[in-house]
C-alpha cells in the first residue's frame, strides 16, 4: 500500500524521488517554479516524464527508461487531482458533478447518485446538491470539489494548493474539513501555507529547484530545518556555513556561537552546518554591544514591514522583530548600518 | 439597475467619429433598406410562392442544412485536433483550412471541379465507383461545406483554446476514459460556441452562389438554389428578384439574431466563467 515515485523531466530540470507511506500525508512545500506542479501532473499521468517508475499499490503507473515503456492513461491511475480552483463542471449541478467519477467507472446512476449524495453530506453540502456551479462560493464550490475527488474513491489522492484560492473566512472551514477526510487516506498536498502542513500532513517535503533538498516529519522540518526555504517557513533565521568547535562560520567571516544540538560535534569537524535562531531573539543596537556570550554582526537595513504587533528589521540576509517603540526610539530607517545581537544560548547549531 | 438612466461616463470617442460611424452604419444599412422600398407588395405572395422560387427554396434549405451538419461531422474533430493536437505542420494546416475565408468562391468551384468533376483529381476513381458529383446536388452540398467549413472551425477552436483543456484533465483524473470525457465533458462545454458556429455555417451555406455555379451548374430543382434564382430572375423578372432577395434577407436577420442575440451573462447557457463563449467569425455571403 505503498507509494513510490521517481522521475526526471530534463527540460525543466526536475529530478525527485519520493514516497508516500500508506495512510500518510506528504506536503510539497517550495517556492514558485521549484517543480510542485510538475510532480502532481507526472503522478496524475497528465506529463509524461523523460524516464523513471511510479508505482501504487503494487501496480505500476509507469516504468520509463530506454529499455522500458509502461504508461498507465490518467484514467487508469487511481490518483484524483483536486486543484487551486474546483474546476466544477459549469453544465452539471453540484450532485451531478459528484457523481461524474462513480459513474465514469460503470456504476450505474442511482448508484453512483447515491454515493455522491452521501460524499456531499461528508462535506456538509447537501443542501446544494441540487445547485449549478455558478450558483455556489468559491468555500461552497471547492467543498463539492472535495466530495467529487473523494466519490471517486482515490487511491492517492493528490492537492494542489485546495486552499489557495479561498478567502480567510472560507479557508479555515475546509482545512479542518481535509483534516477529517485526509485522515486515514494516502496524500500528496503541494501547499504555500505552513499552517496546512502543520494541520494536514505527516511529512514535509521541501521542494527546491526541481530537487528535494529536505524530508522528513513536520515537526522536525519546522523545529530544525536544514533548507533556508524551511527556515523561512517556520519563521526562523537560518546562516549555513561550516562547524567549528562552538557554531557555525558562515560566509563574510561571520561567525556565530550557539547551542550545539549534536554532541558528537563538540570536536569542530569541519563539517556543514546550520545555526538557527529566531528573530524574536535578536535584539538592535545602534552601536556594537559586544558581551560575551553574545553574537554581533554589523548590518545594514534593507526592510522594515509590520510583523503582528511588532516591526521586523530585515538586514544582511536576516531578521529581528522589536516592538514599534523600540523602533522609533532607534529612528531606524533602511539603509541604516545596525548590529543585531543574539545570545549564543539561543542559537541551535547542527550539521547538515 | 437597468432601468436607471445610466450617468454619462467617459467614452474616450472623439465627436467627429461618430459622423463617421454613422456613414458607415448607412452604408451597410441603406442597401437593405432600398431593397424593403423596392418590393411589389401587391405580387409578392404569388413571387415567393412561385414554383420555380419554392423548388430553389426548398433546395437551398436542404443542402444547407445538409452541408450544416457535414460541417458539424468534420468540423468538430479537426477544430479539436487544431486546438488540442500536437503533430508537425500544425500552423500550415491550420492556415489551409481557413484559406476559402478569403478565397472567391469561384476559385473554390474551380477547385473543386478539378478534384471532383470527370477530369478531376478524384474523378477517375469516382467514375469506377459510379459516382458522378459534379452538376449533382451533392456538388451544391460540397460546394457549400467547402465555402462554411472554415465558419465552424474558427468559431470553435477559438472556443476549445480559451477554454483549455484543466476541466477535460480533472476528468481524466477522476476516472474517466476520452470517449466519456469527450461526451460528458468536452461537447457539452463548447455547445455554445458549436451552435453559433453551426448558425453561420448554415448562413454561408445559404448565400453561397460563386462555387455552386462554377461546380454545380444551375439545373433547376437540382442545383439551382435560392441565390442562383434571384441571379436568373434579375434579368427577366426584377421584382420576383427582389421579393427572393428579401427573404433571404429576413433568413439572414434570423441567423444574425440567433448567432449574436444570445443573453450576455444569462443563466441558461451555464457558464461559470463565460470563457467558454465565443465571438463569432462574420458570415459572408460574397458573390464572385
Amino acid at each position: 500500500m505503498t507509494f513510490s515515485f521517481q522521475a526526471a523531466v530534463a527540460g525543466r530540470g526536475f529530478d525527485v524521488a519520493l514516497t508516500v507511506g500508506p495512510e500518510e500525508t506528504l506536503a510539497v512545500m517550495g517556492p514558485n517554479g521549484a517543480g510542485k506542479s510538475t510532480l502532481l501532473a507526472s503522478i496524475a499521468g497528465l506529463l509524461k516524464p523523460d524516464s523513471g517508475r511510479a508505482e501504487l499499490d503494487g501496480r505500476t503507473l509507469f516504468h520509463l527508461d530506454p529499455k522500458q515503456h509502461a504508461w498507465v492513461p490518467p484514467h487508469h491511475r487511481g490518483t484524483v487531482l483536486l486543484a487551486q480552483e474546483p474546476l466544477l463542471f459549469p453544465h452539471l449541478t453540484a450532485l451531478e458533478n459528484v457523481a461524474f467519477g462513480p459513474r465514469s467507472g460503470g456504476t450505474p446512476k442511482h448508484l453512483a447518485n447515491s454515493r455522491a449524495m452521501h460524499w456531499l453530506a461528508e462535506v456538509e453540502a447537501a443542501d446544494l446538491a441540487d445547485r449549478r456551479p455558478a450558483e455556489l462560493s468559491g468555500g461552497q464550490a471547492q467543498r463539492v470539489a472535495v466530495a467529487r475527488a473523494l466519490a471517486a474513491d482515490p487511491a492517492l489522492l493528490l492537492l494542489d494548493e485546495p486552499l489557495a484560492a479561498l478567502d480567510i473566512h472560507s479557508a479555515p472551514l475546509l482545512r479542518r474539513l481535509l483534516k477529517r477526510v485526509l485522515a486515514g487516506r494516502q496524500a500528496i498536498i503541494v501547499t504555500h501555507d505552513v499552517l496546512d502542513a502543520l494541520m494536514l500532513a505527516d511529512r514535509v517535503a521541501v521542494l527546491e529547484g526541481g530537487r528535494i533538498v529536505e524530508a522528513g516529519p513536520t515537526r522536525t522540518v519546522l523545529e530544525r530545518p536544514r533548507s533556508s526555504f524551511a527556515a523561512g517557513l517556520a519563521g526562523l533565521n537560518f546562516v549555513p556555513g561550516t562547524m567549528t568547535g562552538t557554531g557555525i562560520r558562515a560566509g563574510r567571516g561571520r561567525e556565530i556561537s550557539g547551542h550545539l544540538e549534536e554532541p558528537g560535534d563538540a570536536g569542530g569537524n569541519n563539517r556543514p552546518g546550520v545555526a538557527v535562531f529566531p528573530p524574536s531573539a535578536v535584539s538592535v543596537f545602534l552601536t556594537d554591544a559586544h558581551g560575551s556570550p553574545r553574537n554581533s554582526f554589523p548590518v545594514s537595513i534593507t526592510d522594515l514591514e509590520p510583523h503582528g504587533d511588532l516591526i521586523r528589521v530585515r538586514a544582511g540576509g536576516l531578521a529581528a522583530d522589536i516592538t514599534p517603540a523600540a523602533s522609533a526610539d532607534l529612528g531606524l530607517v533602511p539603509g541604516m548600518t545596525v548590529h543585531f545581537v543574539v545570545k549564543a544560548a539561543a542559537v541551535s547549531v547542527y550539521g547538515t | 439597475m437597468r432601468g436607471m438612466k445610466a450617468r454619462a461616463a467617459y467614452t474616450g470617442v472623439p465627436g467627429w467619429l461618430y459622423a463617421l460611424a454613422v456613414v458607415a452604419a448607412l452604408v451597410v444599412v441603406l442597401p437593405l433598406l432600398a431593397i424593403v422600398a423596392r418590393v411589389n407588395w401587391a405580387n409578392f405572395l404569388p413571387m415567393v410562392t412561385s414554383e420555380p422560387a419554392l423548388s430553389a427554396l426548398g433546395l437551398s434549405l436542404r443542402t444547407s442544412a445538409a452541408s450544416t451538419a457535414l460541417c458539424i461531422v468534420l468540423g468538430v474533430p479537426l477544430a479539436l485536433v487544431l486546438a488540442r493536437g500536437r503533430f508537425p505542420l500544425q500552423g500550415l494546416l491550420r492556415s489551409l483550412v481557413l484559406l476559402p475565408l478569403v478565397l472567391p468562391p469561384v476559385v473554390g468551384g474551380i477547385a473543386l471541379l478539378y478534384t471532383f468533376g470527370r477530369q478531376g483529381l478524384l474523378g477517375g476513381a469516382l467514375e469506377v465507383l459510379g459516382l458522378q458529383i459534379a452538376f449533382s446536388t451533392t456538388a451544391v452540398v460540397l460546394a457549400q461545406t467547402f465555402v462554411a467549413l472554415p465558419f465552424l472551425v474558427v468559431s470553435l477552436e477559438g472556443a476549445l483554446r480559451t477554454g483549455g483543456s484543466r476541466y477535460e484533465a480533472v476528468a481524466a483524473t477522476l476516472g474517466a476514459p476520452p470517449r466519456v470525457v469527450f461526451r460528458r465533458v468536452t461537447l457539452p462545454l463548447i455547445l455554445p460556441g458549436l451552435a453559433s458556429g453551426a448558425v453561420l455555417a448554415f448562413a454561408r451555406s445559404l448565400g453561397e452562389f460563386g462555387a455552386t455555379l462554377t461546380f454545380a451548374g444551375s439545373l433547376q430543382g437540382v442545383t439551382r438554389t435560392l441565390p442562383l434564382e434571384i441571379y436568373l430572375q434579375r434579368e427577366t423578372d426584377p421584382d420576383a428578384a427582389v421579393a427572393l432577395s428579401l427573404v433571404l434577407v429576413a433568413v439572414a436577420v434570423a441567423v444574425v439574431a440567433l448567432a449574436y442575440g444570445r443573453p450576455a451573462g444569462g443563466r441558461t447557457a451555464g457558464q461559470v466563467s463565460g470563457k467558454r463563449t465565443t465571438a463569432p467569425a462574420p458570415a459572408g455571403g460574397n458573390v464572385p
